[in-house]
């Protein structure tokens, strides 16, 4: 298949993703495997951030464990198109139990970037924007432009979730900064932060 | 639609004690694909106000957020039929690699007087394949002995942060035109 030409109101990755952490808060933050945990650490690599660095199609069903376990706190799933699709049963698990708190941002590059750029489904023409509203999302966009994420950065805290939206970005690579592979420790540090001296085993 | 009825107590009888050790262990997260050797229990844990039960697309999911429970500070409970366990190998990656508890109820299929052929593959794979995923398996074929195994496998699980399965025998399981 040709290649796919960038548009040029196509977004920055690593920019966009900063914007949305910006105004975190109180988030917890999951992301899945690959240059999501990059884009989500260069923004500050914070115990509660829990990185799915190594496997695909969890990132999702993850974010919703951690959801229902804590009301009181919003939830951010950002995660890749690569990922996205490989829980893609996992928006209809989502959409149908109408989680509140839970966001899912999916950053779009149309393509498995770790293996070589190859294409994913969303380079031709699946809708994962769709499939969530579909699937019962209280909010699904797909946004490609500033005026797009300026809405993002807001909607994913705030609207009633499940909240779905899609980055279309350029496909360019991520922010590379180090990021704790360990995943005993970043679980453990991220209950420690989250539960303090009420941590169980 | 027509409507399965949930096994009655003399069908299943190991069912209430185990969601009474599920209530004992403060279990708030359960999920679960729809499944004829564990319908009396789902029935009871669908029906009890303390639990979240999620009905799942493919049991993988379920493993993902049983995680996800953990990190937020609450316990949870997979339920899985013996052939949903070939779904979960990669995703008790995330188990294995992060020490997260996990416990898991497994109803057999394909293991004692099967007559579905296409059960017995994964059937007869089970066992190996949870322990190919690290995952500490406790078989379990008396009626009197699931719930005292749960309970066992829940302490363990859940004080040592490591996935421990019960699997209840199909001796145990079987209701009659069941899926």
């Amino acid at each position: 298949m040709a290649g796919r030409k960038a548009k040029a109101e196509e977004l920055q990755r690593g920019a966009a993703v900063a914007a949305i952490l910006k105004r975190r808060g109180d988030a917890l933050v999951v992301t899945g495997i690959g240059n999501a945990v990059h884009d989500v650490a260069a923004s500050g690599d914070v115990a509660e951030n829990f990185y799915l660095s190594g496997i695909m199609g969890g990132a999702a069903m993850v974010g919703m464990g951690l959801a229902l376990a804590r009301p009181d706190r919003r939830v951010l799933v950002i995660t890749g198109d690569g990922e996205m699709l490989a829980g893609i049963g996992s928006l209809a698990t989502i959409g149908v139990e109408k989680v509140p708190n839970l966001a899912i941002v999916v950053i779009d590059n149309r393509a498995y970037a770790a293996t070589g750029m190859q294409a994913t489904h969303t380079a031709r023409g699946v809708d994962l924007a769709g499939i969530a509203k579909a699937s019962g999302f209280n909010h699904a966009v797909a946004v490609s432009d500033a005026a797009g994420l300026r809405a993002v950065v807001d909607d994913a805290y705030e609207k009633p979730g499940p909240y779905f939206a899609v980055l279309r970005v350029k496909s360019e690579g991520s922010p590379r900064v180090r990021v704790p592979a360990d995943g005993t420790f970043t679980a453990r540090r991220f209950r420690r932060a989250l539960l303090g001296d009420e941590m169980n085993p | 639609m027509a409507k399965a009825p949930i096994p009655t107590r003399k069908q299943q009888p190991w069912a209430d004690p185990v969601h009474g050790v599920l209530r004992d262990f403060d279990i708030r997260q359960m999920a679960y694909v729809p499944d004829g050797g564990h319908a009396r229990l789902i029935g009871l844990c669908l029906a009890d106000p303390k639990m979240r039960s999620v009905l799942l697309t493919t049991e993988e999911e379920g493993v993902a957020q049983m995680a996800g429970a953990w990190l937020g500070g609450q316990r949870g409970v997979f339920l899985t039929q013996s052939g949903g366990v070939g779904n979960c190998i990669n995703m008790l990656s995330v188990i294995q690699e992060c020490r997260i508890p996990l416990l898991a109820l497994v109803s057999m299929r394909g293991q004692w007087g099967e007559t579905f052929p296409w059960q017995v593959p994964m059937g007869q794979g089970t066992q190996a394949a949870l322990e190919a995923a690290n995952v500490i398996v406790k078989h379990v074929d008396e009626a009197d002995q699931v719930a005292e195994t749960v309970r066992a496998a829940a302490a363990m699980a859940f004080n040592t942060s490591r996935a421990v399965a019960v699997v209840v025998s199909q001796r145990l399981t079987e209701t009659g035109g069941r899926g």
